[in-house]
């Protein structure tokens, strides 16, 4: 939201999705409040002064439907693109990092594929509690889900979310630009512990990140 | 005196002529005053009893911004009193106690009640010319079918395991499995049983409120004569009956999951916790215009009064009521863009939740149209209504970045929400309770509030809850997120600490500002001069009736000649047109070109 670092490939269509309406809702804002302030002052009860008689004016109504409408509709539709990119399309699984997630009071437990390159199998490579690794500059895809409640995946400065269903598994990609340590936040209300279901992604080059697997994968 | 029995197609009402023709012994006092059949009498029960849970809830308020501002330390007084045991100090199951009550309470314990029991009780038979609803009994029910539902929440607070703790949303499965969090154990059954109660009394009343406005209309009270109050509280019976009934549905299957060993939300047996939120939310948003027509309604009729204009644009006013309540059955899925919901579901639910903003917008510039011009009497209720629009307008616009679904992504279980939320619930509809309040009390009460401590009430109000909810929006933009106990775990938010000791010094000045408006109110019952029959020199029905009105409310039913809103008419040199009033000489079918002038008796103004 430019209010802190984006390192997300999509996150700057994001912020400027947010500017834009930002800019809009702002000028909309101060035009109304600005009117409504100055009519207050200058129609002021005032001894003699009788307000005026009428009921409306058509051609006011019509203007202020189609106009603010069109604005509106043509807000939507603009947004339909970053969306679906966002939440709809996906990379290719052959060419991203692909990672299980699941959410579990209070914890974050995620598992890489190993040599068999297959996620769910065996020779699964399990990282640490809440810590998560994915590689920079390359689409990382997450294949999300809970173990109990709902949770929710929530990384600030990545402009993803998405909560995390029991019973669901539901993908999650995005692509890093920056390395780095983030904090991944539980959006969604889990119990008595969402406050603290804090778990770290770390951003770092390819070679580190493929030092990190095979470290995890001694353990 | 000789019974009277009118035919219904008489003057449209099944009840007697004259006030005082009731032909029944005098009524004892539990049947006047506490299981009375007159909607007025039950009307104010609404009212006392919403204001108590008004407060409370507004207490719960002041606990999790002490906690927000400053988390796990001892608090003053109250930590002795409710946190004993664990030295004065809120736990996390406290904390989403609190605000899974505190947003109960607020919406299905004070808005809902107030604005549709409360002031729909005792104004729509009033306004519309009737001696009281069409079914006095069943009204009597729907009072008393809540009280139930208050008390079986209230021992919410007292079970084991606490109160519930899975927000005022209850998503599953976390609402589901009593073992996820205590309050999911008897609180949450306790939760469940009180709202199908309270949606039982909606729906009572609702169908009520819908035939009474169909059916009891005074001679020459056509549905485009309605003032907007009574439109908008149409409107919201027609919402109440179609939606409630879908979170009854909600709640019972989830009560079945938690009882008797059912699958509807839980997937170990093929259930699913997206469908909770799709039933929930189908009723959930619907619900959310249930709270704001109302005070739209009586906000026109407000401003209309104290601008001594008529209301500028009633036609699309009132089809822009119909236009949201419409439009508020097909935009549910924006509570869920990022709920694992079918995301091409999320262009759907985009579009059409943009396309709501826009008959509000119309609205608001039908307000701005009606002060344009205006003779602007600035007394406490009309600051209250132009606060409710000016506050409505920001609550509005921030909807639209979370109906924007890139950025919802972000600010979605955010303070953003948060902030959104209650602008258009706290600075919408409660100003425009508060207007409502202080507008309507001389007719309720037959004495009037001090105006001067009124707009001491408002100011200190409306400048307190800017300050409160205003810095939510920079919360949000920032990601911090709601319903979290202590967000300055992270690294990410804990910069934001001072702004929310801020915030919640500010929410303590608000909470204090209200004891004014409490003290006015309590005040002007026992002491208030004595208010005059229509001491705002207003227009519609309720302002012939007595101040207060008698049972059966009207001397003789009155009959119409005209719209709610001739202020300013060039047929008499007074200000106001009533409704009611019978001018000698020609009426004319169309507004405009004075055909005589007619001075109304007894004093002009």
């Amino acid at each position: 939201m430019g209010v802190f670092e984006n390192v997300s490939t999509y996150g700057a269509q994001v912020d400027s999705l947010y500017l834009l309406v930002l800019i809009v809702t702002g000028v909309a804002f101060f035009l109304v409040e600005g009117v409504l302030i100055y009519f207050l002052i200058r129609y002021r009860h005032r001894e003699g002064h009788r307000a005026m008689y009428t009921h409306g004016n058509r051609r006011v109504e019509i203007v202020w439907t189609v106009i603010p409408g069109f604005m509106l509709f043509g807000l939507a539709v603009y947004q339909y693109s970053a969306w679906t990119q966002i939440k709809i399309d996906r990379p290719n699984e052959a060419e991203a990092v692909v990672l299980s997630l699941e959410a579990e009071q209070f914890e974050w437990y995620a598992a890489y594929p190993g040599s068999d390159g297959e996620l769910g199998t065996d020779d699964d490579i399990g990282s640490p509690v809440n810590v998560i690794h994915v590689p920079v500059n390359q689409p990382v895809i997450i294949r999300l889900t809970a173990r109990d409640v709902l949770h929710s995946f929530f990384v600030p400065v990545l402009r993803i979310k998405q909560d995390a269903i029991p019973g669901t598994t539901i993908p999650v990609w995005f692509e890093a630009t920056q390395p780095g340590e983030y904090e991944i936040v539980c959006a969604e209300l889990c119990g008595l512990g969402h406050y603290r279901m804090r778990a770290f992604l770390t951003v770092e080059s390819e070679t580190e990140f493929q030092a990190w697997l095979a470290e995890m994968a001694a353990r | 005196m000789s019974k009277q029995k009118a035919t219904p197609s008489h003057d449209g009402n099944v009840a007697h002529d004259g006030a005082h023709a009731h032909e029944h012994p005098p009524l004892s006092f539990w049947r006047k005053y506490v299981f009375s059949t007159d909607h007025k009498v039950i009307g104010i029960q609404f009212l006392f009893t919403a204001l108590f849970f008004f407060t409370l809830g507004g207490l719960l308020a002041l606990l999790i911004r002490t906690q927000l501002a400053w988390p796990w330390e001892e608090i003053p007084v109250i930590g002795s009193l409710f946190y004993a045991e664990s030295g004065g100090i809120m736990l996390p199951e406290n904390y989403l106690a609190l605000m899974t009550m505190h947003g109960t309470i607020m919406i299905f314990f004070f808005i809902i009640p107030v604005l549709s029991g409360a002031f729909g009780n005792f104004l729509i038979p009033l306004m519309i010319g009737a001696r009281d609803m069409a079914f006095p009994v069943l009204n009597m029910l729907s009072y008393w079918v809540i009280v139930p539902a208050f008390l079986v929440l209230l021992a919410a607070f007292f079970v084991e395991g606490g109160p519930p703790a899975a927000g005022w949303t209850s998503y599953a499965p976390l609402s589901a499995l009593p073992d996820m969090v205590p309050g999911s154990g008897t609180g949450q059954t306790l939760w469940l049983v009180s709202l199908i109660l309270v949606g039982t009394s909606s729906i009572m009343g609702a169908i009520n409120y819908i035939t009474t406005i169909v059916m009891l209309r005074a001679k020459g009270l056509t549905m485009f004569r309605l003032p907007m109050t009574i439109w908008a509280l149409f409107i919201t019976a027609v919402l109440v009956t179609l939606a409630t009934p879908v979170l009854a549905s909600a709640l019972i299957m989830l009560l079945l999951d938690r009882t008797i060993g059912t699958h509807f939300f839980l997937p170990d047996g093929g259930g699913h916790p997206v469908m909770w939120q799709h039933i929930f939310w189908f009723y959930s948003h619907p619900a959310v215009y249930i709270m704001i027509l109302p005070a739209m309604g009586m906000a026109s009729d407000i401003i209309a009064c104290f601008a001594r204009k008529p209301l500028f644009g009633y036609r699309p006013m009132v089809y822009s009521i119909m236009a949201i309540a419409g439009l508020g059955f097909i935009v549910w899925g924006h509570h869920m863009f990022v709920s694992g919901m079918n995301p091409t579901l999320g262009l759907a639910f985009m579009t059409s939740t943009m396309m709501i903003a826009l008959p509000s917008a119309i609205k608001t510039f039908n307000w701005l149209g009606t002060i344009w011009r205006g003779d602007l009497h600035l007394t406490a209720p009309m600051f209250n209504a132009l606060a409710f629009v000016s506050t409505f307008v920001i609550g509005g616009l921030s909807g639209v970045f979370a109906a924007a679904t890139p950025v919802d992504i972000f600010i979605q279980d955010t303070y953003w929400i948060v902030g959104h939320i209650h602008y258009v619930l706290f600075g919408g509809s409660l100003f425009g309770v508060f207007a409502a309040i202080q507008y309507w009390f001389p007719k309720m009460f037959g004495r009037m509030m001090d105006d001067r401590l009124g707009k001491w009430h408002f100011f200190l109000t409306f400048i307190s809850f800017n300050l409160v909810f205003f810095p939510m929006f920079i919360l949000g933009a920032y990601g911090m997120p709601r319903r979290v106990a202590d967000p300055y775990e992270y690294q990410l938010f804990a910069p934001l600490q001072p702004l929310n000791q801020f915030m919640t010094i500010s929410a303590y000045v608000l909470g204090a500002s209200q004891l004014i408006l409490g003290y006015n109110f309590i005040w002007a019952l026992v002491r208030g001069p004595k208010a005059a029959q229509n001491p705002w020199y207003a227009n519609t029905l309720e302002w012939v009736a007595p101040s207060p009105p008698p049972h059966g409310n009207f001397e003789t039913i009155p009959v119409v000649y005209r719209g709610p809103y001739e202020y300013a008419s060039p047929l008499v040199t007074a200000d106001y047109l009533p409704q009611h009033q019978q001018l000698d000489g020609l009426e004319p079918a169309v507004e405009t070109k004075p055909v005589q002038k007619t001075a109304i008796s007894p004093a002009s103004r």
